[in-house]
């Protein structure tokens, strides 16, 4: 009987080899997978077992975080000042992911980022627990307070950028939410989250306006227009008159481009036209330089596509197909032209900046736990939508519409600021509450500190008050006096 | 049956080991409570109030149990006691440490402590009360009626689980009879293929290459056969029909040396998988989970697939006792069916590998028992013990660890479980029986007359 028994022992051995073969290429080969498998909790768990880094306005944290019990996740993520800053963190949930700031740094920030792996090294070593690094943010504390504080309680957004750098200085968005508030997993948390959901709340609290809401840009869009007929030389004296009839009629329709009130738009310079902001004169302008030369030019300052800052902004449109009737609309910011807050920052610093459009930026630099740099943003210029010439042209328009134009309520006394007001139709037959829209820059010797674009959408507003110099200009005032230190 | 020198012992001068049993009885001991320390240290903090306790119970019982094999079987392989007491005592930290998880439920180690000791209990009744192992061959027939009776029982009790595997005596507490049915099915077959061995190895006819037996010795294969597919069917139990059927392939083999047998076997087995495994619900699902081990099911997710998760995070070298999330996988059978996924998960590969090869050891020891054997029903029960241990060993661990389809079965001495221990504690002691037997030096020849009488004459 020796002989089968012998091979019996060899079949039990090939049964605990198969056993060896399984658990080696589940627990060697397959093991990175399934540990880091979305639907491992443990994944979630590990997010939240050490305090996450902070992330750093001015040198303050504005983050922190605070010793969960009765639950798998041992820290929880709080916030200072949680609604002024959520558009810049989003947030850092045990249970609803992160967003904003807090996701696409989200590695580094538990400090699981490969960059921090010397750094994890050398804990595992002394034997001190993992920690995670820091984000140092280019934002500018007053001025996030200056334009969180004069949104209030209406509905808006904020960006302002530093020209120079392409450097955000502050993103605010209203109506806005505490990321403190939906941290944890319990159920008061559940309960926050399903209250700032859409079909709970139709202001959508969580929705970052700076970044991921378009609006039609109304009259502040008259800047690219302008800019794109000073750059294809359609105009090259702006205070030369020019041949527009009040009202204008584009070629292929009868429907005429209307200005606004009793204002003096025919045959105006492109300065009065930009002061008084008619519509005749650069729905004209816009079908003179010709839809190619003004989707070049818009997409120059930014259109057209996400920006990444390194937070995602929704794309800004600028249709690359229309009728010449459609395009005297978009030319004045109508039709289907849309922009986020972020991209008509974007132009006001092109312009403030001589020309030349600055990759906007809200991360200065990574720090590892020990405070060393790990990465240091350096400025980068993404394109040179103005020639230095044409920038002074556009910024002497600019200043006008500040000195004596529509948007005299920003004014600062000692500082030179150009700007330009807007207010944007909304719905079919211009029902809806119209946008109102500010954007500008404030200069000194040094070049300009500051460009900000500032938006309110507020229902609760009389129509015919809304108007970007009484909404929005103050605001834009409020954050550029706090960059200025006035 | 081979008549060369084939035996691992020589019949001489044999030394009985016995020395060698205590001092890796020592370390069988000293790992678990090491074990424990680390355990506590790691959920805690602090070293655990009943680790003084608990050493010192191991290492009683340890003693005790060794104490008895030195008395009453002094020539029994010297592995199988301490292999056994280490993995019981390993299973014990486990079920502790999952204990500290307040969401899978009532504390278990202290019942399994008890077990274990009541388990103890029974594998020195077998030592002293089985004298040779050869008394069970008078048993043959009632070991039968015995083993359908455990068998069958269960089908009057409610299911657990969706597996009707449990009767539930008042005052006791939930029995699983098939782990006791192992051992007495083994036994049964044991004497019955030593009485019918050469009629079914020798009258069969020669067909395509094939032995086939004739069809009134094939009666008992396809009884069996029917029977372990029936308690698939209304048990629902799909490892102890495996378990079943497989043991009595393997002793058929070796009993009969023919081939043949296997050929039958697997291709009964492979039909029955077949018809069962695509229209039982329940093996329907497993069949389903195993496949897919990571699909989501009513969007969360599966037990397969937690597990996965365990074994995936416990990587190479694990995460420590009491520092991993087995408790992820929930319900109750994290301390038993699943208690390997927390070994994989706190012990890593490395651990999980070690717990497999004392497995493998202590198979590899029963089989050498089985081959040192010197009687056909000693060989064959020994081989019919071990070479179930080994399919169980082999139908939990590849089932945890998504080789095959999962099946409700606790891993040997490992897993919580009260019958599950008691009974392999019984099922060591008869191994240990027929190796002692085996061992045990033959009595040196009687002195021949003739040797002094015959004289050599030189021739000049």
């Amino acid at each position: 009987m020796n002989k089968p028994l012998r091979r019996v022992a060899v079949f039990c051995g090939l049964l605990v080899l198969a056993l060896l073969v399984r658990v080696n290429y589940v627990q060697f080969v397959e093991a990175d997978q399934l540990s880091s498998d979305v639907h491992n909790r443990r994944v979630a768990i590990n997010q939240y077992a050490e305090p996450r880094g902070d992330i750093i306005v001015d040198g303050k944290a504005i983050t922190g975080h605070t010793e969960t019990t009765g639950s798998d996740f041992k820290y929880k993520r709080t916030y200072t000042d949680g609604p002024m800053w959520a558009p810049v963190t989003g947030f850092a949930s045990q249970a609803y992911s992160t967003t904003m700031l807090e996701g696409v740094e989200d590695k580094f920030l538990t400090g699981d980022d490969d960059r921090l792996f010397f750094n994890r090294t050398v804990d595992l070593l002394t034997g001190k627990e993992k920690q995670g690094g820091n984000v140092v943010t280019t934002l500018n504390a007053k001025a996030q307070k200056a334009a969180y504080d004069g949104l209030g309680s209406k509905k808006g957004a904020v960006v302002a950028l530093d020209p120079r750098t392409g450097a955000v200085l502050a993103m605010a968005s209203t109506p806005s939410y505490d990321p403190s508030s939906i941290a944890g997993n319990s159920l008061t948390d559940e309960k926050n989250w399903t209250s700032l959901q859409k079909t709970s709340d139709a202001d959508d609290p969580t929705l970052n306006r700076a970044l991921r809401q378009t609006y039609p840009p109304g009259s502040t869009f008259k800047l690219v227009t302008a800019a794109a007929a000073l750059q294809d030389g359609t105009s090259s004296d702006i205070d030369a008159k020019t041949d527009s009839p009040d009202p204008y009629t584009p070629p292929g329709t009868t429907t005429p481009l209307v200005n606004e009130g009793n204002i003096p738009c025919k045959k105006a310079s492109l300065r009065d036209a930009l002061k008084y902001s008619c519509n005749s004169v650069f729905g004209k302008l816009g079908d003179d330089v010709g839809l190619k030369d003004m989707v070049s030019e818009a997409e120059q300052f930014g259109f057209n596509k996400e920006q990444f800052v390194p937070v995602r902004s929704a794309a800004s449109n600028f249709d690359t197909t229309m009728t010449p009737d459609h395009l005297a609309q978009s030319s004045i910011g109508q039709f289907d032209t849309a922009a986020t807050p972020l991209q008509m920052a974007m132009v006001a610093s092109a312009i403030a900046n001589d020309g030349k459009l600055m990759k906007p930026y809200e991360v200065d630099k990574l720090e590892a736990p020990n405070l060393s740099t790990i990465a240091q943003t350096t400025p980068t210029q993404l394109s040179t939508p103005l020639s230095p010439e044409n920038a002074q042209k556009l910024q002497s328009m600019m200043e006008t519409v500040v000195s004596s134009g529509t948007g005299t309520n920003a004014q600062i006394p000692g500082v030179t600021v150009g700007g330009k007001t807007g207010t944007a139709q909304n719905g079919v037959d211009n029902k809806g509450i119209p946008y109102a829209w500010f954007v500008s820059y404030a200069k000194t010797d040094q070049g300009s500190p500051v460009a900000v674009a500032v938006v309110v959408e507020d229902a609760s507003a009389n129509h015919a008050d809304v108007s970007g110099g009484g909404f929005a200009a103050p605001i834009a005032k409020k954050v550029m006096e706090a960059v200025l230190g006035k | 049956m081979s008549s060369s020198n084939t035996t691992t012992i020589t019949s001489v001068g044999a030394p009985n080991r016995r020395n060698t049993e205590l001092a890796l009885l020592v370390f069988a001991v000293a790992i678990p409570v090491y074990a424990f320390a680390d355990a506590g240290l790691a959920k805690h903090g602090s070293v655990p109030a009943g680790l003084a306790e608990y050493g010192l119970g191991l290492g009683l019982l340890a003693g005790i149990a060794h104490l008895l094999v030195r008395k009453f079987a002094p020539y029994s392989d010297p592995l199988m006691l301490p292999i056994a007491t280490l993995l019981n005592g390993l299973g014990l930290v486990l079920i502790w440490r999952l204990d500290q998880e307040p969401r899978l439920g009532a504390p278990m180690a202290p019942n399994q402590l008890m077990w274990s000791a009541l388990g103890l209990v029974l594998f020195g009744l077998v030592l002293f009360f089985l004298k040779d192992h050869r008394v069970l061959q008078r048993y043959t027939y009632i070991s039968m009626v015995l083993a359908l009776v455990l068998l069958i029982l269960p089908v009057f009790f409610p299911p657990v689980y969706g597996a009707r595997i449990w009767i539930r005596l008042p005052g006791i507490g939930s029995l699983q009879p098939g782990e006791f049915a192992k051992i007495i099915i083994a036994v049964f077959f044991a004497g019955y293929l030593m009485v019918k061995r050469d009629a079914l190895a020798l009258a069969s006819r020669r067909f395509m290459g094939l032995y086939l037996p004739r069809g009134r010795d094939l009666g008992p294969i396809l009884v069996i056969w029917a029977i372990s597919l029936l308690i698939l069917v209304f048990e629902t139990d799909l490892g102890t029909s495996l378990l079943f059927f497989g043991l009595f392939v393997i002793m058929l083999y070796v009993a009969t040396e023919r081939t043949s047998w296997i050929v039958f076997g697997l291709l009964l087995s492979g039909a029955g998988a077949f018809v069962v495994g695509s229209t039982e619900a329940h093996v329907k699902v497993r069949v389903t989970d195993w496949l897919h081990p990571l699909a989501l099911q009513n969007g969360g997710v599966t037990e397969t697939a937690q597990a996965m998760y365990a074994f995936g995070s416990g990587g190479l070298f694990g995460s420590g006792l009491g520092q991993g999330y087995s408790r992820l996988i929930g319900g109750i059978a994290s301390k038993s069916d699943y208690i390997l996924a927390t070994v994989g998960e706190e012990l890593g590969l490395a651990g999980l590998m070690a717990v497999l090869l004392l497995y493998a050891l202590l198979i590899e020891r029963g089989i050498r028992t089985a081959l040192a054997a010197r009687d056909p029903f000693g060989k064959l029960l020994a081989i019919g013990l071990s070479g179930g241990f080994a399919l169980q060993v082999f139908v939990v661990a590849g089932g945890v660890t998504g080789l095959i389809p999962l099946t409700g079965m606790t891993m040997p001495f490992l897993a919580q479980g009260g019958s599950s221990v008691i009974a392999n504690w019984a099922l060591i002691a008869i191994l240990l029986r027929i190796s002692d037997t085996a061992r045990r030096p033959a009595p040196s020849p009687a002195p021949s007359p003739d040797a002094e009488a015959t004289q050599v004459v030189r021739s000049q």
